[in-house]
């Protein structure tokens, strides 16, 4: 034997699961939905992503090697992720500093500040997005209506979101009946016809992308089921009770990001429990608040700060929720 | 739906190669090396001296204690040396060195012992066998055979479960055990339902062995207390726990053993062995092992004679091939890492596995993505990220209190880690230390 002989503990095999593949599955996940949003919004999407990744990317590498001086390690793919999140979150047009801007809350604020990879608390990407959002309202709520693709961004007429224009009609006392002429329909929803952030745009292509997530394993379906079935249910109990006043449960799982947090933000891995049983849990609760939010709250869309406030919870209920240990508290069996 | 253990397990690729090679005898070695310490428990204390001639199957190393075990001399001989050698475990234990008579017929005879199925000794009688024949657990953990067969007068056993599992990737020494002497496993069996007053027996076999499961059903046709439990194929479904649990439904507590809940396990190779010791009387000097490998040419399984220097058996399958870089003595998942080949065979060797340069290095760890998928694997319900964090930044206590000593080291949490934390080795070092604090304690 010329090399020499490798003396390790067991076990010597190892599956080929690699975080960094799991981390491309995410990215090659995402690439219906930016599709869809290239050809709705044309140029600005392939700008504001294309910033918003390099840079996530940029701060990563400036920050570890010059302020950190730890080992880069942009080529993770977890930057690229939160650039790709954070610009699906935005909406096309907004002012290129201002992604900069959020990029640097992201990576710097909400990942590296906390230690990195692994050990933040909360969704950078979100992070980076609600930053925004409380900073700058004006300019993170006007949205190039999906009529107006493929033109230069500061022409572009701008709009509401569905959720948007259901909050802001409700408060001027119409009825779902009058509003929903207003509203894209369902169908339109679906494929990504609406006004909004640039990656939550079509249902049916973040669909798709979580369905290769559970298929490949990279999430399990516990937090994308049971949160969008706690939405659909509040939802519906609430249009039950007044359908004049509420709006019905498929306009909320359809809108306001509730897909691509659900499949994306919400299934982190980093950020969410360990447990199957803490996931539930956790996936109730995004459930809960995203509803609340959005139906007696002052911001129409809810699912990004319902995510933020539960990933809070979430030292908390790995805590309290863990796997069954084998063998424990088991009636003695007396044969 | 085939039976299985609830939670936690995983599938690594099963590589059986050698599940169609027929075991072949090994020839005789020109030296064995006998460790005095094959099993769990006290080491045996050598009663043989430099320049003594040896009997085949005569003890030359006995039982001191009750939890130890005699140890034979597998082939008649003299002995040249009491040394220290490097054994499995990579220290160095001490080793009664035996030179082979070329000259001696005994050692060239081929066995022959033909199916006997009556059982004619009386419940001492086996036990007695059984302790002196020097036989222990042949799965892996060696632990000595009549420790679990002496069962004290409230004992509630009603139930012989038979591990033909071989849930570790690549060994197939039980599968064709299983095949090759389903007749004899099933007499066996008897023998010890007939020892210990047990009425059913149930033997497991994951469903990858077919075969085996045909033919123990077949030899076990005309004795209805014995069934034969087809198996899910996962990982670790032959932990003795799990296997239980798969089986019978039955959670040993947290702590406790088989016999707790009315359980005794034994491995179908032990269960050979103990028809050897007491239709034959003959001690345990011989075992099956499985030498294979990806890129090992005449990949087999053999009769190995205890002692026999892996070195040997490497080169009856072909010699080391170009870029091996790890060398195990046991399975991919539990086995242990040997240094060179001079290690001899033991009571507990089931394989020898070589492993090539691609699948022998570990992918450098990475930061953890808290993906939970270690949480999902524990077959024991642990959390093994975060053993290893409260292991590392030394929190013994605590990971007492979240279980640590109830790891069974079966290496799942590394296998799946997509960042490559080496979780076990830190488990394992974490349990060494609770242990010693526990110790102190007490």
């Amino acid at each position: 034997m010329a090399d020499p002989i490798i003396i390790s503990a067991s076990p010597h095999i190892h599956s080929a699961r690699t975080s960094k593949k799991v981390m491309y599955d995410v990215v090659i996940a995402l690439i219906p939905a930016f599709l869809v949003s290239l050809y709705v919004f044309g140029y600005s999407a392939m700008i504001l992503t294309s910033i918003a990744v390099i840079s996530c990317l940029l701060f990563e590498f400036l920050i570890q090697k010059y302020i950190l001086k730890t080992k880069v390690t942009i080529s993770d793919g977890s930057a690229l992720i939160t650039g790709i999140l954070l610009a699906f979150n935005l909406p096309a047009g907004l002012p290129i500093w201002m992604i900069i801007v959020g990029s640097l809350v992201a990576i710097g604020v909400a990942k590296l500040s906390f230690g990195g990879l692994g050990f933040n608390i909360f969704n950078p990407a979100l992070v980076g997005r609600v930053f925004l959002l409380v900073s700058f309202p004006v300019q993170m709520t006007m949205w190039p209506t999906a009529v107006e693709n493929n033109t230069v961004i500061a022409d572009a007429v701008t709009g509401a979101t569905p959720l948007g224009i259901i909050k802001e009609g409700l408060q001027f006392g119409e009825t779902m009946t009058s509003l929903s002429a207003k509203i894209p329909s369902n169908m339109d929803m679906l494929l990504g016809i609406t006004g909004g952030s640039l990656g939550e745009m079509s249902a049916i292509a973040l669909l798709i992308g979580g369905l290769y997530l559970i298929i490949r394993k990279v999430i399990s379906w516990h937090i994308p089921v049971i949160l969008l079935a706690t939405i659909a249910i509040m939802t519906s109990i609430f249009w039950l009770v007044n359908s004049e006043q509420f709006a019905n449960p498929i306009i909320h799982i359809l809108s306001g990001g509730a897909i691509l947090g659900t499949f994306y933000m919400a299934t982190d891995l980093v950020t969410s429990p360990m447990t199957k049983k803490g996931m539930v849990i956790f996936a109730i609760g995004i459930g809960i608040i995203t509803v609340v939010i959005r139906l007696f709250g002052a911001y129409p869309e809810g699912i990004s700060f319902a995510i933020l406030i539960m990933n809070a919870f979430v030292p908390l209920i790995n805590k309290y929720f863990k796997p069954r240990r084998f063998g424990s508290k088991i009636k003695a069996k007396i044969v | 739906m085939l039976k299985t253990f609830p939670k936690g397990g995983i599938h690594p690729a099963e590589n059986k190669i050698t599940s169609s090679k027929e075991i072949k005898r090994m020839p005789i070695p020109k030296v064995v090396y006998v460790p005095i310490a094959q099993h769990i428990g006290i080491p045996s204390e050598i009663i043989v001296d430099r320049k003594d001639k040896v009997e085949i199957g005569q003890v030359v190393a006995k039982s001191s204690g009750f939890v130890s075990s005699n140890i034979h001399s597998p082939v008649a001989g003299t002995v040249t040396k009491l040394d220290m050698i490097v054994d499995t475990s990579g220290y160095k234990k001490q080793c009664i060195v035996i030179r082979t008579d070329q000259k001696n017929e005994s050692n060239f005879e081929e066995p022959n012992f033909p199916l006997k199925k009556e059982i004619s000794m009386d419940q001492k009688d086996i036990l007695k066998h059984i302790t002196d024949s020097g036989i222990v657990g042949l799965g892996g953990a060696t632990f000595p055979s009549h420790v679990k067969l002496d069962l004290k007068n409230d004992n509630h056993v009603d139930c012989l479960i038979i591990n033909g599992v071989e849930c570790e990737p690549y060994l197939t020494a039980d599968h064709r055990l299983m095949l090759e002497k389903a007749d004899e496993i099933i007499v066996g069996i008897q023998i010890l339902m007939h020892a210990l007053h047990i009425q059913e027996a149930v033997i497991g076999i994951e469903n990858n062995k077919k075969d085996a499961i045909k033919a123990l059903k077949k030899a076990a046709q005309s004795d209805k207390r014995i069934k034969v439990a087809a198996l899910q194929v996962k990982y670790p479904q032959g932990s003795e726990k799990q296997l239980i649990k798969a089986i019978i439904k039955r959670e040993v507590p947290k702590g406790g053993l088989p016999m707790d809940v009315g359980i005794i396990v034994h491995n179908v190779g032990t269960i050979f062995a103990i028809y050897q010791a007491v239709q034959y009387d003959r001690p345990l000097i011989e075992r099956v092992v499985t030498v294979t490998g990806k890129k090992i040419e005449n990949a087999s399984n053999f009769w190995v004679k205890i002692g026999t220097p892996i070195k040997d058996l490497v080169n009856e399958v072909g010699g080391i091939p170009e870029g091996t870089r790890k060398i195990v003595n046991g399975g991919p998942m539990m086995g242990k890492a040997i240094k060179n080949t001079d290690v001899p065979v033991t009571k507990g060797t089931s394989g020898i596995l070589v492993i090539s340069e691609d699948e022998a290095s570990r992918g450098e760890p990475k930061n953890c993505i808290r993906c939970g998928e270690c949480v999902d694997v524990c077959p024991m319900g642990l959390e093994p990220h975060l053993l290893m964090n409260l292991t590392e930044k030394g929190i013994y206590e605590t990971a007492a209190n979240e279980d640590i000593m109830t790891c069974i080291e079966c290496g799942s949490c590394s296998y799946v880690c997509p960042s490559h934390r080496p979780l076990l080795d830190y488990i394992r070092f974490g349990k060494s230390i609770v242990k010693k604090l526990n110790t102190a304690k007490n």
